[in-house]
């Protein structure tokens, strides 16, 4: 990872995101009033989640072709990366709808089927742990996961949009698009959100490189 | 850098045309405003942000120096 650019170009977005985010114009909205400016930082969560996820499972097909452990540590750690920011993203989800939707899990659809596609994610990381050989746990890790990425796709963003919802875009909500009617919250919530990718892509792979340091040298790192 | 830029100026056409609509009458947080202190909440923000962010350089920077110790 000789390359700094892209890591200094997310915290330039990022920081873009937060002062615009806080002193930037939005419409003014009955019940979410200047809430409205938690999209900048809970949609990005999810992006990135997705991101993240999809790069996880892209490795994990990798390995079952390729058997290199270097695509397996890709997989793994994109996965543990991905599951912490779906951790802030219910928190932030959670936080904001105690105040808007007045209860912090109204039993939506898209929230259940996140919580659902949660569980199957730490399934996965549960299921490593208790496979001891390497060449078995990474690939029938990557099994799973690649089951998991089309379920989890199904219950996050096809699901919700087939019901009832709270959520923008979903059940018959009118999208993102009723509020953002000048665009000026995509011009702050579409840098966010690549920020924020860039940033989990760049924990991940710092994970990735401590990972394989110690595999290089024998060293038990988790 | 072009989007930044143009991004800016989205935003800054987004601001002025603000002036030019009426409010629907939701309540704003307009005395935050008015008396400055938004600007104390962006500045926590930014303060913790850049915290964070040197943590991950720092982190980064190690690992690149045990990195080219064991490439010898």
């Amino acid at each position: 990872m000789k390359y700094y650019w892209w890591k200094i170009l997310a915290v330039l977005l990022l920081l873009y995101s937060i002062v615009l985010g806080l002193l930037g114009p939005v419409p003014a909205l009955p019940i979410v009033n200047e809430t409205i400016r938690n999209v900048y930082f809970h949609v990005p969560m999810w992006f990135t989640m997705f991101t993240l996820y999809l790069i996880s499972v892209i490795y994990s097909i990798k390995y079952l072709s390729s058997g290199s452990v270097q695509h397996d540590f890709v997989a793994v750690e994109s996965v543990n990366v991905g599951v912490i920011f779906c951790g802030f993203g219910l928190i932030s989800g959670m936080l904001w709808a105690n105040f808007t939707w007045g209860d912090p899990w109204p039993n939506d659809p898209k929230l259940n089927g996140s919580a659902i596609a949660t569980l199957m994610y730490l399934a996965y990381l549960v299921l490593r742990n208790a496979l001891e050989e390497e060449q078995k746990r990474a690939r029938i890790s990557a099994i799973y996961n690649v089951f998991a990425f089309p379920i989890m796709i199904v219950l996050m963003y096809i699901l919700p949009k087939t019901t009832d919802s709270l959520h923008p875009g979903s059940g018959g909500n009118s999208g993102f698009g009723q509020f953002d009617l000048d665009g000026s919250m995509k011009a702050v919530l579409y840098p966010a959100s690549l920020g924020w990718i860039l940033v989990g892509i760049w924990i991940m792979s710092l994970r990735f490189r401590i990972r394989k340091l110690g595999y290089k040298e024998d060293v038990p790192i988790v | 850098m072009k989007k930044i830029i143009l991004s800016f100026l989205l935003v800054l056409n987004g601001l002025i045309c603000s002036f030019a609509q009426s409010n629907t009458g939701a309540e704003m947080a307009t005395g935050l405003r008015s008396s400055g202190k938004i600007y104390v909440v962006v500045l926590v923000l930014v303060v913790l942000f850049l915290g964070l962010v040197i943590y991950l350089f720092t982190i980064d920077k190690k690992l690149k120096r045990l990195e080219n110790h064991f490439r010898k």
